[in-house]
């Protein structure tokens, strides 16, 4: 196999160089896997592939009709050896395919932890992941560092050699995060969170971007990517430290609104699980949130009470026009089913929406029919 | 209930004059040429007074052959829209770099890639696809017309009419910005409020309805109107490829026409089907517009593979090599198609033995694909090869197409996927099995069948242009995008920030031109073909030294086919008759029974139209009376029970001496 | 151009029929088919109620709404509209039109009655604020029972033509042909609802 992925190499790294073949040229290891992958993978199949079009052009040119030295037989159209040989050959290919597809699928998958550095170094016991929350927005990238406390939009970056844990999820539509440099990507989607675990081994800056096309202002939902040396990487935590202001739920609702080619932007703190609230499709404090609702749900939903727990209104957006929404107000959420969390220490009884008291339930039809939010106290049940 | 936007009005729903894109230049000169170009023809209809013509003898008619016919026409007029929109997004990914923006802004942009995806695939492979199954099986079973000549006529008009839903909206409103299957969120109301998204799902379930139902109808007619002796492993390899591609389409149409209803019902009414909130899953969407998506693809390479199977035998003169291990290779690619579905979306976190799984039965269908290729390289071996046209577009595709099975079993492996899903070098990969595959195929088959279907072979010089301009425009259009998908560029981009990448767009761009000109030169071979029809001419009606059934009757065939129905005793049959010393009948004749025409389908299908431009535009009042128009003229349809006549035992003989005259003058 | 070899000419061998073929009428066959595509979109509701079905965005479950006596009288409508409609093609064999008239005028009673219920049914949920927008839940139920309900409308519209042109012209080979598809129609329409209400009305009433 080895010497299969040397000889693939070759003639492919004389082309490489001097071009950024990124794919074929990474600098992280899960990157690097893959591209090893796609070499083996391709030498495989070009066993089968090269005999055949190989005959193809040696049949045509023997067998033309001006060439009347050729054998012409009409009526040679079977032969049971040959059919074995020609579904066998590519069954071996498939089954020697197959292994290594299980295998790699399994070892490379983006949600398990990362078993080694490099090639030559395993991952020490006691590494500490750096953690990053990733959220695509219309059209820019937002990530959270809850181990730093720090945010950004449109940049990244990660110390060299160190496991990186990425979380990620969407506001509006689905994305897709790609780091060509450093490992496959893997959907960003709304209300729904995807892993990945990957390292960057060589430092540099690299193309981050969305792969996956999500409007309008897709091409220009790209990001730099920073691989920094530990030294590197403080100096950059700090930055973002120095640039003060703190990224809270109103400020994130304006940068969740459409924009495009968004610069990079930096915030020193963030409001306490507002990642969390984005992942849930709460943070407005006016709506429930996809985890409670779920909960509710589990116990066989919120019965006929709550039937009216919806609030539709019109929100002027930027523009001055109103954009209908509906959703599912946080008020049915009791004391009994409380919200996000909150309020941990009261133990959760069940069946929780069936025991929505008759006072609740007023409040909510109340909510429905009138036009104001719910004042909520803005401090939640965290310290912020 | 979502609050309607204000601006509807009761009389013209959505629609008004801003729907007209009057500032965009681009659109607009496109409507001039494309009005001043209809103004002409239909006065030239009128001039040449050939409006009765075409009334009784195409639009009305149930005749296989004449459907089989329009159906490849309307393939060839959506191909040359679906390729404007092709060239446009490769001129503007060459020129957009660096700052620069191009000329079409992402508005545009978009809209022109969603529609080159739909059209390509729902308006030119598939119309192209259908139209040679339903102008050949018949023929090579032996029939004198489809199962059912009503509905065929019915199918295709219905398939004219998503594509004429899709044209309306290139001048009136704008068409979907999502992609050509457009994926909720994205496609829902909050992120595509305009009309876009409703042109895609209406056209679609408007041709739906003809495809699903042309899948019934062919299936009947090879399930139960074979010539007698005609036993299934005697099936012409092109039939059997037919065969499995409609059992696809009926068993895989349906989940498309549940999810863009699904889809529909959350933009129309408000639901939580694909919603991010109440509990939607887009993901659902994800799934089923695949269980769809995959099996399409199936659908369109299957019958080109039994186009390839019909030429490699004919032009080497010699029976096809392995035809049960093609059968069977057919029929298992049909039923692994359903089990791969999953192999699209990888990289939406399903678990490692999930994407394992469906990675490896994917694997597993190249084993069939790698069989057949085999059975077309030794049907070669100890043959006596001549290279006309359709052989020449076999021996490319070969050569093609192993390189896109290639990258497309390289997208299977998961791990392999993750870095180069939504590529550049997926782009390249489905490209390179659709054209050097479908497309090549339907070259192959058009050059083959043409004296069949015209009386007179295509011309060869301009078809040797055209292919070498297709081929090497392939090349230089596609290889391209391999190379970029390994720099990691993404589909879709409107423009870009690398200036290095720009010569391989470039380069991509003077493939694309290539191509025009293939196209171009394919045209003019019509063209030139037509000017030199007499010295063209083929009058024995096999022009090839064919094997199937078609090439025993005449060119172009008479409106029932055989004047006697043939007896089949041998794969190949008519290969078989001509070596046993088949003598042709010459009188005896008997009346035919014979189907009637009708215009219930066009109109019906006109009707459709409507109401799809009603909903579309949210002009409710048009779309209910248009539905319950369209109920009401159903039912009176079927009231009428005169619906076949007798061809007159006299009419036979004589166009039966015609042929015998021809005979005599070919030899 | 290679000619095929020629084997000696065996006269005996008939190459064409000289009388008119008759293939088998595909209708039914075709009509089958038709009704497995309709069975592949049933499932696809199915399928979408089974992923969302438990998706009640805090509302309301199928427990909380289900009136599982009035669907049991709705389900008894419909398996007594397949059994006259049964009766009706019975009478159809013995050629005896009046009588296969009136099994169908009760067929299309009970089909009928089977609308109004399930019309009454929805009106009521939808007034009590379980709307189709109000959860996936509900979106896939509505979908699901109301996909169902507008194939019987087709199928009553369908029944009503049918006695007309029967009314008309007699038991002739077309009309009886028309027949029978109803009769699949109808019967495959039972066998759905059949999933229905076990699937949605009695597993969501026990959930």
């Amino acid at each position: 196999m080895r010497a299969i992925k040397r000889l693939a190499l070759l003639p492919l790294l004389l082309a490489l160089a001097g071009c950024n073949w990124v794919v074929m040229n990474p600098s992280g290891d899960i990157a690097n896997q893959q591209r090893d992958l796609i070499l083996i993978s391709t030498a495989l199949m070009l066993l089968i592939i090269i005999p055949v079009m190989a005959l193809t052009v040696l049949f045509a040119w023997r067998y033309r009709q001006s060439n009347k030295d050729a054998v012409y037989d009409a009526e040679w159209h079977h032969s049971t050896r040959l059919e074995v040989v020609i579904w066998a050959a590519p069954l071996v290919i498939i089954i020697a395919l197959g292994a290594i597809t299980w295998i790699s699928t399994h070892l490379l998958d983006p949600y398990r932890p990362l078993s080694r550095i490099d090639a030559a170094r395993p991952m020490p016991k006691d590494a500490k992941p750096l953690n990053v929350e990733v959220v695509a927005l219309d059209w820019k990238w937002l990530f959270f560092y809850p181990d730093y406390g720090v945010a950004t939009v449109n940049e990244l970056a990660a110390p060299v050699d160190a496991p990186i844990h990425f979380k990620i999820t969407s506001s509006t539509v689905m994305n897709s995060l790609f780091i060509p440099a450093l490992a496959g990507q893997i959907y960003a989607m709304p209300g729904m969170e995807t892993k990945l675990h990957a390292v960057i081994n060589k430092p540099g800056d690299y193309e981050g971007f969305s792969a996956n096309y999500s409007g309008a202002g897709f091409s220009d939902m790209r990001f730099k990517f920073r691989g920094l040396d530990a030294a590197g990487f403080e100096a950059w935590i700090k930055q973002a430290r120095d640039a003060g202001g703190m990224l809270d739920r109103a400020v994130y609702t304006e940068l969740e609104r459409p924009s495009v080619a968004e610069p990079v932007k930096r915030w020193s703190s963030v409001e306490g699980g507002l990642y969390d609230a984005i992942l849930n499709r709460c943070v407005d404090r006016a709506k429930m949130c996809a985890k409670d609702m779920m909960r509710v749900d589990a116990q066989g939903g919120g019965g006929k009470e709550g039937t009216g727990a919806v609030l539709a209104f019109e929100k002027p957006d930027a523009s001055g026009a109103a954009t209908p929404k509906r959703f599912v107000s946080a008020v049915a959420c009791t004391t009994a089913a409380p919200r996000d969390g909150e309020t941990a220490e009261t133990p959760i009884p069940a069946p929780i929406g069936r025991r929505a008291e008759a006072s609740t339930m007023t409040s909510i039809f109340a909510l429905a029919r009138g036009d104001d939010l719910p004042a909520r106290p803005a401090a939640g049940g965290r310290p912020e | 209930m979502t609050p309607a936007p204000t601006s509807e009005s009761v009389l013209f729903g959505k629609l008004s004059l801003a729907a007209l894109p009057l500032h965009e230049p681009i659109l607009v000169a496109t409507f001039a040429v494309v009005a001043l170009g209809g103004v002409a023809i239909l006065g030239a209809l009128t001039y040449y007074r050939v409006w009765g013509y075409l009334w009784r003898e195409w639009i009305t008619s149930i005749d296989h052959k004449k459907i089989g016919i329009m159906y490849i026409i309307l393939a060839l007029v959506m191909l040359l829209r679906g390729f404007s929109d092709a060239i446009m997004m490769r001129l503007q990914q060459a020129i957009a770099f660096a700052g620069a923006e191009g000329y079409l802004p992402p508005h545009h942009y978009d809209q022109i890639f969603t529609a080159h995806g739909v059209i390509m695939i729902f308006f030119v492979a598939m119309p192209f696809i259908t139209g040679f199954m339903n102008y050949l099986v018949p023929l090579q079973i032996g029939a004198r017309d489809v199962a059912f000549p009503f509905l065929n006529n019915f199918s295709f008009w219905m398939t004219v009419g998503g594509a004429v839903l899709t044209m309306i909206s290139l001048f009136v409103g704008e068409y979907a910005a999502t992609g050509w299957l457009a994926y909720p969120p994205l496609s829902g109301l909050a992120s595509s409020p305009g009309v876009g998204v409703d042109y895609y799902i209406w056209s679609l379930q408007v041709a739906g309805v003809g495809t699903l139902l042309s899948g019934v109808n062919l299936i009947a007619t090879i399930v139960k109107m074979r010539a007698p002796g005609m036993t299934m492993m005697r099936l012409p390899v092109f039939t059997w490829t037919a065969l499995c591609s409609n059992i696809l389409i009926v068993a895989s149409f349906p989940v498309l026409t549940a999810a863009l209803a699904l889809l529909s019902l959350d933009r129309y009414l408000g639901t939580a089907f694909f919603t991010n909130d109440f509990g939607g899953s887009a993901m659902m969407y994800v799934n089923l517009i695949w269980i769809w998506g995959h099996p399409e693809v199936y659908i369109l390479v299957l019958p080109a593979f039994g186009i390839f199977s019909e030429v490699v035998a004919t032009y080497c003169g010699k029976r096809l090599f392995g035809y049960a291990s093609m059968v069977y290779a057919t029929v298992v690619i049909t039923i692994l198609s359903y089990l791969v579905w999953l192999h699209h979306f990888f990289t939406m976190g399903s678990g490692a033995s999930v994407n394992s799984f469906f990675g490896i039965t994917t694997m597993i269908i190249s084993i069939p694909t790698g069989a057949k290729i085999f059975n077309w390289l030794f049907t070669m071996y100890r043959g006596r090869i001549r290279f006309e046209l359709p052989m020449m577009w076999t021996v490319a595709f070969m050569l093609t197409f192993v390189i896109g099975g290639m990258t497309g079993v390289l997208l299977a492996v998961p791990p392999a996927d993750f870095v180069l899903h939504n590529s550049l070098f997926l782009v390249a990969h489905f490209h390179n099995v659709i054209i050097g595959g479908v497309l090549f195929g339907l070259f192959a088959g058009i050059a083959y069948w043409f004296p069949k279907v015209t009386g007179f072979k295509l011309d060869v010089f301009w078809g040797k242009v055209s292919f070498w301009c297709w081929v090497v425009g392939f090349y230089f259009a596609f290889m391209p995008l391999y190379v970029l998908g390994l720099m990691g560029v993404t589909r879709r981009m409107n423009r870009f920030e690398d200036p290095s990448l720009q010569i391989w767009f470039v380069i991509a761009a003077f493939g694309a031109v290539l191509i025009a000109f293939g196209i171009g030169a394919f045209l003019l071979q019509l063209f030139v073909s037509f000017r030199k029809r007499e010295q063209l001419k083929d009058l024995t009606g096999d022009p090839w030294n064919g094997r199937t059934l078609e090439w025993s009757t005449s060119s172009p065939p008479p409106a029932y086919n055989f004047a006697f129905t043939p007896v089949v005793h041998d794969l190949d049959p008519w290969w078989d008759m001509k070596r046993r010393g088949y003598v042709r009948p010459t009188e005896g004749f008997i009346p035919i029974h014979m189907p009637k025409n009708t215009g219930a389908g066009v109109v019906l299908a006109g009707l459709s139209v409507v109401c799809g431009f009603g909903l579309i535009w949210h002009i409710w009042w048009l779309a209910g009376a248009a539905f319950v128009t369209i109920v009401v003229s159903a039912i009176v349809h079927t009231f009428n029970y005169a619906r076949d006549f007798h061809i007159p035992a006299s009419e036979v003989t004589e166009t039966e001496n015609g042929r015998t005259r021809m005979l005599a003058a070919g030899v | 151009m290679s000619t095929p070899s020629t084997v000696p000419a065996d006269n005996g061998t008939i190459f064409y029929l000289r009388s008119e073929h008759h293939p088998e009428n595909g209708t039914l066959l075709g009509f089958w088919l038709y009704l497995m595509s309709d069975c592949l979109i049933f499932a696809c509701l199915f399928a979408s109620y089974g992923v969302l079905g438990r998706n009640y965005a805090a509302g309301p479950s199928g427990a909380d709404l289900f009136d599982l006596p009035l669907v049991a009288l709705n389900t008894t409508m419909l398996l007594l509209s397949s059994i006259t409609y049964g009766f009706a093609m019975l009478e159809m064999a013995k050629n005896r039109v009046g009588l296969m008239l009136s099994w169908l005028v009760l067929t299309l009673l009970f089909g009928l009655a089977f609308l109004s219920i399930e019309l009454y049914e929805f009106h009521h949920m939808i007034a009590e604020g379980a709307t189709p927008q109000r959860s996936a839940f509900l979106s896939s139920f509505f979908t699901l029972v109301g996909t169902h309900g507008l194939h019987v409308t087709f199928g009553c519209i369908w029944l009503v033509t049918l006695m007309v042109q029967v009314a008309k012209r007699g038991l002739i080979a077309e009309n009886k042909r028309r027949l029978m598809c109803l009769s699949m129609f109808w019967h495959f329409l039972d066998v759905v609802w059949i999933g229905v209400f076990s699937f949605v009305y009695l597993i969501g009433s026990m959930s």
